[in-house]
């Protein structure tokens, strides 16, 4: 019984699916054709979007520097049992984290030179890029530093250990599993953000993408092979990622 | 209780916040921006009704014992949050006509959004029913129960319960991911403010009230949230910390 009702579920989900696709053909068949130009796409696309490629790597491991190194120094500011300093860098990190890092980009690009500071379009981006971020890092460093058993803590008080030795041989080592994975979720989080740099005209490949588009009146190509391209890359990243956190639990145990 | 107090704080501090900007001189700039954030909450709301029916379905289909329900799933899945939400805009509007399907504005970004965050709902949907303790499922095979009566009585109510947090997180990020939506052609907060920058050349008011608006949209839903969790998690004794 509950078989058979299983079975009827994915025979109407494949009988919808066939039914979109027939529609769907028929409709192209006649309004346009859904021909994937092959030797544009080798000739044309391909190369010219291989060649910014490396502006987008380079923007998202210049971005996700500036965040790794502010999200600790936030982290440590949030921490901190002072509270005129912990309760405003609490206030700045929900305040980065609850708006658009559209905007964000665009405010930096808008207001920097009106204090004198004329930077590339690009490095304002990944400025935007790393600040948005830093918040983001700063929460992975505060999850991993409180997840420390108070004990350890404790212990290392009671064998007379000072604060650097505390931090550097007891605490770090036992933040840093859980810590890394998760900074490495937010470099591919981040890497799919950097097609936001495009609003402020740096050509990075889905710029490139646009341009190609209108110079040839098609987006078709240039714009599934961005997505492809990102599809590629966060796939493999993720699986590095996953990699690395069995790679940490193999050798704790 | 408390929280209602504060609701009414942040409303009345809002509009305080809105007479001070009047008399500033924002009075010129804000009409506007308050049409961009009309269409911003509209895109919000529509995209993460969109998103909730995509995640359930998404995630218990990554669930399910057939093969073929489970990869269409994971196709689903990975494809969205595999690229770039602007790309998936962008692919949405300028590229499916290309194919013959032909989508209004407004149409294009609430499914762009919609199956985004419908991809990573899912796997929140999926951890949390997993997460549900193993006895429950013993007990529903026990007392004889179907797999459909036993999702729907036994399961999703913790299950939903476990994942508010996680959702009203995502409605952030959902509300901070609509700001892409000027590149097809939606005048929403952002392109309002991007507008208005070019016409008033007043940065620092414009684009700062305008994050403002974002943090305050941000931190209503952040308490609705909250106390949404409150309300649903009454009367359920947690197994979790």
């Amino acid at each position: 019984m509950r078989l058979w009702r299983m079975n009827l579920l994915v025979l109407s989900a494949y009988a919808i699916i066939g039914g979109l696709v027939v529609v769907l053909y028929g409709q192209s068949a006649t309004i346009g054709s859904i021909d994937w130009d092959w030797e544009f796409t080798r000739n044309e696309v391909l190369p010219r979007l291989i060649q910014v490629v490396p502006i987008t790597i380079q923007a998202t491991f210049l971005g996700f520097g500036i965040a790794v190194v502010l999200g600790l120094v936030l982290a440590i500011g949030r921490l901190s049992k002072n509270v005129w300093i912990s309760r405003p860098v609490t206030e700045v990190i929900e305040f980065v984290r609850g708006t658009p890092l559209l905007v964000q980009i665009f405010f930096l690009f808008f207001i920097l030179p009106d204090y004198g500071i004329v930077l590339p379009a690009f490095l304002t981006g990944v400025l935007a890029l790393g600040l948005h971020y830093s918040t983001y890092c700063s929460e992975v460093y505060r999850a991993g530093l409180e997840n420390i058993p108070r004990g350890q803590w404790e212990a290392a008080i009671a064998l007379n250990l000072g604060p650097l030795r505390t931090f550097k041989d007891i605490i770090v080592p036992q933040a840093i599993p859980p810590i890394v994975p998760a900074l490495g979720n937010y470099l591919i989080a981040m890497f799919k953000d950097t097609p936001l740099l495009s609003f402020i005209a740096v050509v990075e490949i889905m710029q490139e993408a646009k341009i190609i588009g209108s110079e040839w009146y098609v987006f078709r190509e240039p714009i599934t092979i961005v997505g492809l391209f990102f599809l590629l890359m966060s796939v493999v990243a993720a699986i590095g990622v996953r990699r690395l956190e069995a790679w940490f639990r193999v050798r704790r145990h | 209780m408390k929280r209602h107090y504060i609701f009414l704080i942040l409303i009345l501090s809002f509009f305080a916040g809105l007479a001070v900007a009047s008399f500033a001189g924002f009075k010129d700039f804000l009409p506007a921006l308050l049409r961009g954030s009309v269409v911003t909450i509209k895109l919000t709301v529509m995209a993460y009704i969109v998103a909730l029916v995509l995640a359930f379905a998404a995630g218990l289909a990554k669930l399910s014992p057939l093969w073929s329900i489970r990869w269409l799933a994971i196709g689903y899945i990975e494809i969205f949050r595999g690229t770039s939400s602007l790309v998936q805009l962008f692919w949405i509007f300028f590229v499916l006509p290309e194919f013959g399907i032909m989508l209004e504005p407004m149409q294009a970004g609430v499914l762009a959004l919609g199956l985004n965050v419908g991809a990573y709902g899912a796997e929140v949907v999926r951890a949390a029913v997993l997460a549900v303790p193993r006895e429950q499922y013993e007990v529903t095979t026990a007392l004889n129960f179907s797999r459909a009566m036993a999702l729907r009585r036994i399961i999703l109510p913790q299950a939903i319960v476990a994942m508010i947090p996680t959702w009203g997180n995502l409605f952030i990020e959902l509300l901070k991911g609509t700001a892409l939506v000027s590149v097809i052609t939606l005048t929403d907060l952002t392109f309002a403010a991007y507008q208005l920058n070019q016409s008033v050349l007043k940065t620092m008011e414009i684009f700062g009230l305008a994050l403002v608006i974002y943090y305050f949209m941000a931190q209503v839903s952040r308490i609705a949230t909250s106390a949404l969790e409150e309300r649903l998690g009454q009367g359920l004794s947690r197994g979790r910390a």
